[in-house]
């Protein structure tokens, strides 16, 4: 049986859970409430649920003390709740916020549910399979290198005690052939799908912190959500902006160059990336370019146009194009490639004019459940 | 399981057992009138979950059960707090000590608890509360249950969050008066009022102008309309302002049976609790004062003393800025046990102004264990603490004001001036920290609106939640409210129309 504490936390947690789904763009929409924490948890710090009631306001910060001090003389901590559960000064309950942990497998699904996200159809049927060896149990035959010491001492004791050979005041056990045990195994088929996400972002000049903290929570919830869907998913990051070079997660999101923008030479490095690295027999690719649309030349448009089409696409689960809007950007390029790619569905694009429009974005990239 | 839970044999190991005969030994030889203990251990799970019920086994069904049990839970497995014990106020008195707690703190909480069930058993202000409530809470609990299966659980639970919003809104005095106001109104009140002097008639020495000054048509005018003044205030509901806003509701508010019921179950529940939160100070100073008492002079052996001494400061310890009120009472009983052992009270003392003499002032009375007694019979904890919280006291325990200073927000000490700080601690626990509201109105405007208000007692009130407050009442009223506060110094009415909120301005602040 269920104990009633139980129950009602269950409850608690649903409401909880309700809170969540309800307030997930807000969360989203802010980086910093987000904090990936260890272990694979999501701290979303959330306020406790407090039952309105007429009570007094701050008193404008007084309070009674005890203790040693000069008048002038900070007193430690706000004189709010107090450890061991009983300030008595200052009962008035902030707007203490409370950490519900929730795990990222947690945070996907809830986040799948909001945005009806489709599970994501592997690709192929020749996914990666391996097999794994496990010790499972314990048999009579094997090599005597995996003979188990414990069970076959424990055999012979109980054989010795059962046959009444057994001599308390001289403890000695011998056994024998029928009381060996060793250990066995079991082969489990494991099937294994690859998964790799290449995030691009244009780093020209004219991305300011703002649209790279977009591109940071957007590729966040990509990387969360893809992360549910596959076991090992690897990541790459390309930062370009006349020229394109692999970097570090911290790099990715921290660089500003300034320059001018060339999207062909990101195109290019990813192409090159997946032919050296992931083989399109074996790892489903998802490729995210994020820009602000403002690329050099038109002639380096249509190579864009002719890279996507020739070499990204036909190794690609999905391509997904996201245009953040900036002061400085033309934003043309999603112009282009739309009208070169308007049938294409593996081919996505996504404008974010503002942190608010992060969960559409998602939707719109992931809908596709490729 | 709950039969287990309560199995007064069993359960307890035979050690802790011959413990709890040792320390009940001790407990009565210190004149502890307490009612019988019933020990149990349980593991820490198991106390996050009572704990979480407020020390019952059973409550009705709600989340924020749930809600303080996960606090509980993770603060405990964190390392944040740690519960040492429980007790509740019943006879016989259950209290659970945590499993796995070593030795010297199970004396500790067992002697702790002693003095709490001293305290619950002979404090006044706990004399009205129902002894046998743990079969209460269960009668309640499975009332509600049954409320949820008929009406639906989300139904009966946005019903509870509503009533739980009100649920500060009692009066402390009423338990004491039941009695008094059951019997019949007095009826000599209109007969004085009509001997009284006419309504309206001016001061006249000169008795033939008497028909000018009063004219007899115009006194008759003021008598009718005094008399339809005093009728309106014989037909106002509530008669004078009403401190008992739950009970008015449920009395008054056009409910469904089950709702009554609902609502009525948690005003019981609140009624229950009040004592405990009226007398925090007294009664934790009292099990703490026994517990140093009982350990210090019979219980601790030798070899215990450190963890002893350990437990005991964690219990005391102070956080800057907050009072602990472990230590404020217990510090307080020993003054007092003090003062009336060497005979420092009266007027005599009082009235004495040589330091020296002061401070070697003893009578030796010793009536101080005599005097603690009568004390925790008789207060609560702001008479207890405007009684007994004088000068030297405060001036011995270091006690200071501290304020926010508006350029940093920090909170800096203010100053050590007594008057100050006592008036500061009174307020803060006057109506245990909440503000006073009363229905005033039952019938504003004519239009059976509710009109509630705020006694103003130098505290606003936090806006947003009055104004979600004012919202849950209305769908209890199911007309619209409004409540009189101040505002910034400003007295100030608002107003829930079932629609929206409008907040206006009212000549003068609500006084009772």
């Amino acid at each position: 049986m269920i104990s009633r504490i139980e129950q009602d936390h269950s409850r608690f947690r649903e409401i909880i859970r309700g809170k969540i789904r309800q307030n997930l763009r807000k969360y989203i929409s802010r980086g910093d409430m987000v904090a990936p924490k260890g272990q694979g948890t999501v701290a979303i710090p959330m306020p406790q649920i407090n039952i309105p009631r007429f009570v007094h306001g701050d008193n404008s910060g007084q309070g009674v003390g005890q203790g040693d001090g000069e008048p002038g003389d900070p007193v430690g901590g706000t004189g709010k709740d107090g450890q061991g559960g009983a300030g008595k000064a200052g009962e008035q309950e902030g707007g203490k916020a409370l950490e519900v942990e929730v795990t990222l497998e947690e945070l996907a699904q809830i986040m799948g549910e909001e945005l009806g996200l489709p599970n994501i159809q592997p690709k192929g049927t020749h996914s990666l399979e391996t097999r794994k060896d496990r010790y499972v149990g314990l048999r009579n035959t094997g090599p005597e290198s995996l003979r188990n010491f414990k069970a076959t001492y424990k055999r012979a004791l109980r054989r010795q005690v059962a046959m009444g050979s057994y001599d308390p005041a001289r403890p000695v056990i011998v056994p024998i052939r029928e009381d060996r045990r060793y250990r066995s195994w079991r082969t489990d088929p494991r099937p294994q799908t690859n998964a790799v996400i290449i995030y691009m972002m244009d780093v020209s000049g004219s991305m300011g912190d703002e649209q790279k903290e977009i591109v940071r929570i957007e590729s966040f919830w990509i990387d969360t959500w893809l992360r549910s869907q596959y076991k090992g998913l690897e990541s790459r990051y390309i930062i370009h902006d006349a020229t394109a070079r692999v970097v570090e997660r911290e790099v990715f999101f921290r660089t500003r160059e300034s320059g001018g923008t060339m999207i062909s030479s990101a195109y290019k490095l990813c192409a090159e990336l997946i032919d050296a690295e992931f083989s399109p027999e074996q790892w489903n690719i998802y490729a995210f370019h994020f820009s602000d649309g403002d690329n050099w030349s038109v002639d380096d448009t249509a190579t864009c146009i002719q890279l996507v089409k020739h070499q990204l696409l036909p190794k690609c689960n999905q391509f997904g194009y996201g245009q953040v809007e900036s002061p400085y950007g033309s934003g043309q390029f999603i112009k282009d490639l739309r009208s070169a790619f308007a049938k294409n569905i593996a081919l996505v694009t996504s404008e974010i004019k503002s942190k608010d429009d992060i969960m559409d974005s998602i939707r719109e990239f992931l809908k596709g459940g490729r | 399981m709950t039969q287990s839970l309560y199995s007064p044999s069993g359960q307890l190991p035979p050690a802790l057992r011959d413990l709890q005969d040792e320390i009940k030994s001790y407990a009565d030889e210190f004149g502890l009138d307490t009612f019988p203990v019933v020990f149990e251990t349980i593991d820490y799970r198991h106390m996050c979950e009572i704990a979480a019920y407020g020390g019952f086994p059973v409550r009705y069904p709600h989340w924020r059960f749930g809600m303080e049990y996960d606090h509980m839970l993770k603060s405990h497995t964190y390392g944040l707090s740690k519960i040492y014990e429980l007790v509740i106020n019943t006879n016989p008195c259950y209290a659970y000590l945590l499993e796995g707690n070593s030795f010297v703190d199970q004396k500790l909480v067992m002697a702790h608890v002693y003095g709490h069930c001293d305290f619950f058993k002979n404090n006044y202000f706990f004399s009205h509360t129902d002894r046998r409530m743990i079969d209460g809470m269960a009668n309640n609990a499975s009332r509600v249950r049954r409320y949820m299966d008929r009406q639906g659980v989300s139904n009966v639970e946005t019903f509870v969050d509503t009533c739980l919003s009100v649920d500060n809104l009692i009066d402390p005095w009423l338990p004491f008066r039941r009695k008094e106001s059951r019997r019949a109104p007095e009826p000599s009140a209109p007969e004085v009022d009509a001997n009284g002097p006419e309504p309206g008639r001016l001061h006249n020495t000169r008795s033939y102008l008497e028909g000018y000054i009063n004219p007899p048509e115009l006194l008759a005018a003021q008598k009718a309309k005094k008399k339809q003044a005093d009728e309106a205030q014989k037909r106002k509901n509530p008669p004078h302002p009403e401190r008992d806003v739950l009970g008015f509701l449920m009395q008054y508010a056009p409910l469904e049976a089950w709702e009554a019921d609902v609502l009525g179950i948690i005003r019981e529940e609140a009624y229950y609790f009040l004592p405990q939160m009226q007398t925090k100070i007294m009664n934790e100073g009292w099990a703490t004062y026994w517990h140093s008492r009982i350990m210090t002079t019979r219980a601790l052996r030798d070899d215990e003393l450190i963890d002893y001494a350990d437990a005991a400061s964690g219990v005391t310890a102070m956080g800057p800025g907050q009072l602990n009120p472990y230590k404020l009472g217990v510090e307080l009983y020993r003054h007092i046990e003090d003062r009336w052992n060497t005979g420092r009270f009266g007027k005599e003392y009082d009235e004495c102004t040589s330091l020296s003499q002061r401070a070697a002032w003893d009578k030796k009375l010793g009536l101080g264990r005599q005097k603690l007694y009568e004390v925790r019979r008789m207060h609560n904890d702001v008479t207890f603490l405007d009684e007994f919280f004088t000068e030297d006291f405060c001036r011995e325990q270091k006690f200071f004001t501290y304020k926010e200073n508006r350029r940093t927000g920090r909170l800096e000490i203010e100053g050590r001036e007594f008057g100050k700080i006592k008036q500061q601690i009174l307020q803060q626990l006057s109506n245990f920290g909440q503000p006073f509201i009363y229905v005033v109105d039952a019938n504003y405007l004519n239009r059976s609106e509710l009109l509630l208000g705020h006694r103003h007692e130098g505290v606003d009130l936090k806006m947003d939640y009055a104004r979600d407050t004012l919202r849950n009442v209305e769908r209890i009223w199911r007309r619209p409210v409004s409540i009189l506060t101040v505002l910034d110094d400003k007295p100030k009415r608002i107003r829930f129309d079932g629609a929206e909120i409008s907040m206006s301005d009212e000549p003068a602040a609500f006084r009772v």
